[in-house]
């Protein structure tokens, strides 16, 4: 079992550990979970280290009390989590169109494996569609942070807490079973984010005050209207300031290859090897799912003769880079169904094929 | 001439609160008798509220205390995390028998399983009120609802659920109680039961829960009156008023 540290040494950490210790450096007050493969070591790490720090733990009878303790915790204006995989953040999803539509900050650690239905316990980023679309009702979107390498399970992590008590709203840090099993050495630094003020809204009794409600009920059709208006104000605003990607070698290129998560450190290796072999060939691999670059893709579209999206799954994101291009050049797809991602020689080949 | 106050709106209650029940709802007494304990017990200023969804979920419009909205059947689930994360609230759910016992059967147990220092008001008025009338886990064997319309029976519907008993089988349960309206008496009764569903949290002994037998005459398509008479006639021969849990053995 892993332990806490604070420390500007490397140690040599499992993904699921390392985002677990992050969220206790954050001050996550409050962690509910159900175990579910390939994240339950977030679960058992929380387990001891939350009762030691005199923190709140609860095994839950089901994700979706899970999620729901969690948004309870949330509306307090503490800082709570829950971590979860693919199948059974499914059964989370009314919760986080409530939590959006509540505007809590609710942080989910979601470890994608194979799907759908049960699938299987291999890394795989089949979740694309349900962390940045959701399958809850109504318009909502969930600030959606994707690490690719476990020092950045850690970062992300951090930035998961700040963001969403900054916006008061539902954050997902979205990893895969590849970065919750693997050991990398990684640092902790202490959270680097200021604390947010939740004094003005969170649920703390009503003293000297009329108490207030946190409430997505609105049975008027114009408060509605008026209410989804200033939500997207906000995501706009969101776009706005916080999207992340991670760029290189796009200056000159006439290929770009678009990856997230895990998968782009194949990309990574594969777009070093087309360049030494002579292709002009460089990289964007987005970090905040939402916000999505778009943008910076549709620049790129003026320059780029082709994108080539590479993902484990059956093709999810490569629909958000074809929006934003909008048919300006053509965007292939490399990949695979579920598992590792595709190795380097592997995704050379097929972008060879391809351009 | 000494004048002697005989009728208030609790303290606890909204200003512009604004009665949303239909016309000899039980609802309307039994959020009443909530907000006169919370008042009694000086609570209003460090209570947090679970709402439920259906009929229930119109307390926050009432009690003027902190409330946060449960999806269908979690208000035990988020109270949870409220709980733990300030453990020196009082935190309170209010809810409907179709939300506290069937959707919500699971956090509802689970809650009590554990202990939670909660306390969990549950109205049984054998139907899903909001919806138009529908069958529910409360309904009772023969009664017609607009999905029991030949009336409920055991092959096509299973048995109604009595949740007091169950809820007093759970080893985290402090209080567990089934009270009725029908009657001033009971109604005191009622109060002295929600009380002690709230004491018990107070006390830190554990999860206090009352259910209150009550009455929609919208959906049963009776008087306010015959919908009492319901309730005696009807209703307490199968869920049967009493005091099926309390450590404090009082």
């Amino acid at each position: 079992m892993a332990t806490e540290c604070l420390t500007d040494k490397k140690v040599l950490m499992k993904g699921n550990y390392a985002i677990a210790n992050a969220a206790v450096l954050a001050g996550c007050q409050c962690y509910f979970g159900y175990p579910i493969t390939p994240q339950s070591e977030i679960g058992e790490f929380m387990s001891g280290k939350m009762q030691e720090l005199g923190r709140a733990y609860v095994s839950a009878e089901s994700e979706l009390a899970a999620i729901n303790m969690t948004i309870g915790a949330a509306s307090t204006g503490v800082k709570a989590m829950s971590s979860s995989s693919s199948c059974a953040v499914a059964l989370m999803q009314e919760a986080l169109s409530y939590a959006a539509s509540d505007q809590l900050p609710v942080v989910l650690v979601s470890v994608m494996r194979g799907g759908p239905g049960l699938g299987n316990i291999y890394p795989s980023q089949g979740d694309y569609f349900q962390a940045t679309k959701g399958g809850g009702n109504g318009d909502y979107k969930l600030i959606v942070l994707a690490p690719s390498t476990v020092q950045e399970c850690v970062d992300l992590t951090y930035k998961a807490f700040y963001l969403a008590h900054k916006y008061k709203n539902p954050t997902v840090l979205l990893a895969d079973g590849l970065l919750g099993q693997m050991m990398e050495p990684v640092t902790f630094k202490p959270y680097p984010y200021e604390e947010i003020d939740n004094s003005s809204w969170a649920l703390t009794g009503a003293k000297a005050r009329d108490g207030r409600i946190i409430r997505s009920y609105a049975p008027l059709a114009d408060d509605q209207c008026v209410y989804l208006e200033q939500l997207f104000n906000k995501y706009r605003q969101i776009e706005e300031n916080e999207t992340e990607w991670e760029e290189r070698d796009t200056a000159d290129a006439d290929v770009v290859l678009v990856s997230f998560g895990s998968t782009s450190r194949n990309v990574n290796t594969a777009a070093k090897i087309l360049r030494q072999k002579g292709v002009k060939v460089g990289t964007l691999r987005p970090i905040t799912l939402f916000p999505f670059p778009s943008k910076r893709l549709q620049e790129l579209s003026k320059t780029v003769k082709k994108f080539v999206v590479v993902e484990v799954n059956m093709g999810q994101m490569v629909n958000d880079v074809r929006l934003a291009v909008n048919g300006r050049v053509p965007v292939e797809l490399v990949h695979k169904p579920v598992g590792t991602p595709p190795a380097p020689d592997v995704i050379v080949k097929k972008v060879e094929e391809l351009i | 001439m000494m004048l002697t106050q005989v009728f208030k709106i609790p303290d606890s209650f909204r200003k512009d609160a604004r009665y949303t029940f239909c016309p000899g709802c039980d609802h309307g007494v039994a959020v009443r008798l909530v907000g006169e304990v919370l008042d009694e017990l000086g609570l209003r200023e460090n209570a947090i509220a679970a709402c439920s969804i259906g009929c229930s979920v119109t307390i926050y419009d009432f009690l003027n205390v902190d409330a946060l909205e449960a999806p269908h059947g979690r208000a035990l689930a988020e109270a949870t995390g409220i709980k733990r994360a300030r453990p020196d609230k009082f935190v309170f759910t209010y809810q409907g028998d179709g939300d506290f016992a069937s959707i919500g059967l699971a956090e509802s147990m689970h809650a009590a399983l554990r202990g939670e220092n909660l306390s969990a008001i549950c109205i049984n008025n054998t139907t899903y009120g909001m919806t138009g009338g529908q069958l529910g886990p409360t309904t009772i064997l023969g009664q017609v609802t607009t999905t029991s319309p030949m009336g409920r029976n055991t092959e096509y519907y299973g048995y109604p659920i009595k949740i007091a008993e169950h809820i007093a089988l759970c080893d985290g349960t402090a209080f567990s109680a089934r009270v009725s309206l029908d009657t001033v008496a009971n109604i005191r009764k009622a109060k002295q039961a929600i009380k002690k569903a709230f004491e018990v949290q107070m006390k830190g002994l554990g999860f206090g829960f009352v259910e209150i037998l009550s009455t929609c005459p919208t959906n049963w398509r009776m008087s306010p009156q015959k919908a009492h008479e319901r309730v005696q006639n009807e209703m307490m021969p199968v869920f049967k008023p009493g005091v099926y849990k309390d450590v404090l053995g009082e």
